[in-house]
């Protein structure tokens, strides 16, 4: 168990790394996710009323949107070099390969998240920095990658790789992205915890069921 | 404990392998024994890598049986992988990490001790020690080649698959790696590679086997002896690229 | 060799008889309901058609489970079959549902609990055809779809959860003249329903069984154009 933890850290840590180098991922997520809310400011009358009708939609959707990207791009780093084979060729099992990519993402899309959010707060106007903004951020972005991560590994061999992604991601993620919609509305709207207790609850199964089936399911995906 | 003489380090059965309309192997039947150096030869489309491939785990087999020094590579665990060590085609390396940091990660992948000790033994070995730390992005094709054979020797694997090792390497690096195969040879480990110069590989290895259409066209334990047919049966009558007459 | 297209394949006819019989029964014996009028009849094909598209999704669910469990590819025919199938159901249920509720309902669409699930799935499983027509085909293309099909199945009660919660929140706009009404027609609207339902299900079985032995075809065809490639590079030798 501890080794295995270690595995999966590092491959997240390298994929860090990388990006670090590169700053490949963080950049189309947080740039397109922006330009999204930015888009949207001029595309409706940004009144307080409006704001907290619209806000939390467009700011999900900027971010699910912006996600697929980045996950794209994820996961074309580590085929371009047939890196992922050298980590097919390593005696670990495959669930660890997958945990450790979708750490990567998962931590791109936060990385992203924590440019993207405060811009959004000062041009819609709303506040944000509450805890429960965090816990929806969590869990919404721990389900984007556990998908995301699954399908990305899916679509790298297909001709329309761009097209496919969202094709696939965006239909399955729908529960999890009104979830996080809801929620925030909820919170923009100073409604307290209780009331968005039902769609967190979602969000945590959405999360559990995806982790679980695609580490499981992982295996089958690699081998050609 | 079955006896080392006895003990194969690759036995295939009836492998199929298809790819949509293309059958690449059909029936595939070989043996090799433990502590061999093999090189297979045939011409492209013959099946070579996808057979180096299939040893190395990283493409399945639509029937038959593998196994690898006595392990069925269909009930394996990921721990068989462990026997094996590959420098297939391309060298597999993240570009942006520097030698050192690439070797840094694959050891932990392969969950290996002393790792200090074992990149400077390995690095020194395959001769890139003077860069380890640059980006593999500035190295040739030839020296990321060589840092490639370097992450497959680290774990210090039963079986060594090598996918054309040669290409992109200098004769100072080919007579290294000729030394390093020989040092395989007399440890007891076994080889299995392709190569596109055939003189020279026939000359070194103990067994040359010509793969045709999918299936062994030609398996002798003389390679340097049986040199006329194995290069008869090699390139039938057009002479393909890379070929081994010069 | 397997014929594919028999005009006395005996669940052709069979289906064919039925739809004479429900066509008769939906446009002549049932009489009009009187809060919607003539529209309501187009529910005779809407509710069978969108059970259809359950089937198939029912029907893909399972036996991409299958083909992930014993990796025979009859499993992964009857999933591509199904799917076309189902995909086209869902289209013509979505289809008939609009042209029914712009009337009843004053609308085309509404967030109503079962609509916007309906939709969604609709939306992956036209994403699972697409994968399977993009992706080169094998082993692994099968593989891959299964595991779609798989994820489509597991997404499917959450997306279901989600939606009726999300109906609570934000109360569908239904506001036609006859919505609320009480059926005029009692115990013949369940008749005319049931008879229906019974003919789209086998209409179901034949164009899945179609597509199948279709796809029985390809597979044989590649198959034959292995074992040729195989004999001429044979021959060359």
């Amino acid at each position: 168990m501890k080794g295995s933890l270690a595995i999966i850290w590092a491959i997240g840590r390298k994929d860090l790394l990388l990006e670090i180098r590169n700053k490949d991922v963080v950049v189309a997520v947080a740039g397109f996710a922006l330009l999204v809310v930015v888009i949207f400011t001029f595309a409706t009358d940004l009144n307080q009323a409006n704001a907290k009708l619209v806000g939390p939609g467009v700011l999900w959707a900027g971010i699910a949107f912006a996600g697929v990207t980045g996950l794209n791009r994820a996961f074309a780093l580590e085929v371009e070099g047939n890196t992922l084979e050298a980590l097919m060729l390593a005696p670990i099992s495959r669930d660890l390969i997958y945990l450790g990519k979708a750490l990567g993402n998962f931590l791109f899309i936060t990385v992203a998240q924590i440019i993207v959010i405060p811009v959004f707060a000062v041009l819609f106007n709303l506040v944000v920095f509450r805890w429960e903004m965090l816990a929806i951020s969590l869990l919404t972005t721990l389900g984007f990658s556990a998908v995301g991560t699954l399908f990305a590994a899916m679509s790298v061999r297909v001709r329309a790789r761009e097209v496919m992604l969202p094709l696939l991601f965006l239909p399955v993620v729908t529960p999890l992205l009104m979830a996080a919609v809801e929620s925030t509305s909820h919170m923009v709207n100073g409604r307290s915890w209780s009331d968005m207790s039902q769609w967190l609850q979602l969000a945590v199964a959405f999360d559990v069921a995806f982790i679980v089936v695609s580490a499981f399911i992982f295996q089958h995906i690699l081998e050609d | 404990m079955v006896s080392q003489a006895t003990q194969l380090a690759v036995k295939a059965e009836a492998i199929v392998k298809n790819y949509g309309e293309t059958a690449v192997l059909r029936g595939l039947e070989l043996s090799l024994p433990v502590g061999e150096v093999t090189v297979l030869l045939g011409t492209n489309g013959a099946g070579k890598t996808t057979l180096l491939r299939i040893l190395a785990m990283l493409t399945s087999i639509d029937s038959g049986n593998v196994s690898i020094y006595g392990t069925d590579l269909s009930r394996n665990g990921p721990d068989v992988r462990a026997l094996t060590g590959s420098v297939l085609h391309s060298p597999m390396l993240y570009a942006d990490m520097t030698i050192r940091e690439n070797l840094m990660f694959f050891a932990e992948m392969y969950r290996l001790q002393n790792v200090d000790d074992l990149i400077a033994q390995t690095t020194e070995k395959v001769g890139i020690e003077q860069r380890i730390d640059d980006r593999v992005r500035t190295l040739s094709h030839g020296f990321q080649k060589r840092v490639a054979l370097a992450r497959a020797l680290m774990h210090d694997p039963q079986l060594l698959l090598l996918d054309e090792p040669e290409s992109g390497l200098d004769t100072r690096s080919v007579s290294r790696l000729d030394q390093i195969i020989d040092d395989y040879r007399s440890a007891g480990r076994t080889v299995v590679m392709t190569t596109h110069i055939v003189e020279h590989a026939l000359e070194i290895a103990d067994r040359a086997v010509v793969l045709n259409n999918g299936l062994v066209g030609l398996n002798s334990a003389n390679p340097s002896g049986d040199r006329a047919e194995i290069l008869a049966a090699y390139s039938p009558d057009t002479e393909s690229s890379g070929s081994a007459h010069q | 060799m397997t014929k594919v297209l028999n005009l006395l394949d005996p669940l052709l006819i069979l289906s064919a008889a039925l739809m004479g019989l429900t066509l008769y029964l939906i446009f002549v014996w049932v009489p009009t309901e009187l809060n919607q009028g003539a529209v309501q009849r187009i529910l005779y094909f809407h509710v069978p058609v969108a059970w259809g598209s359950m089937l198939g999704i029912f029907v893909v669910s399972g036996s991409s489970f299958m083909y992930l469990w014993k990796k025979n590819e009859k499993w992964d025919r009857l999933a591509v079959a199904s799917a076309e199938v189902g995909v086209v159901f869902g289209g013509l249920m979505l289809l008939t549902g609009m042209i029914w509720a712009r009337p009843v309902w004053a609308v085309w669409w509404t967030g109503e609990a079962k609509l916007t699930t309906a939709l969604i799935l609709f939306f992956i499983y036209v994403a699972y055809l697409m994968f399977r027509a993009y992706f080169p085909p094998g082993a692994q293309r099968m593989r891959l779809a299964a595991i779609i099909g798989l994820i489509g199945a597991i997404d499917t009660p959450i997306i279901y959860f989600a939606a009726n919660l999300w109906a609570d929140a934000h109360p569908p706009i239904i506001a036609g003249p006859a919505a609320d009404a009480e059926s005029t027609l009692g115990s013949d609207l369940g008749m005319v329903l049931l008879a229906s339902t019974l003919t789209f299900t086998f209409i179901f079985i034949y164009l899945v069984q179609t597509r199948y032995k279709i796809r029985k075809s390809e597979d044989d065809l590649i198959e034959l154009k292995r074992a040729s490639t195989a004999a001429v590079m044979t021959g060359a030798n």
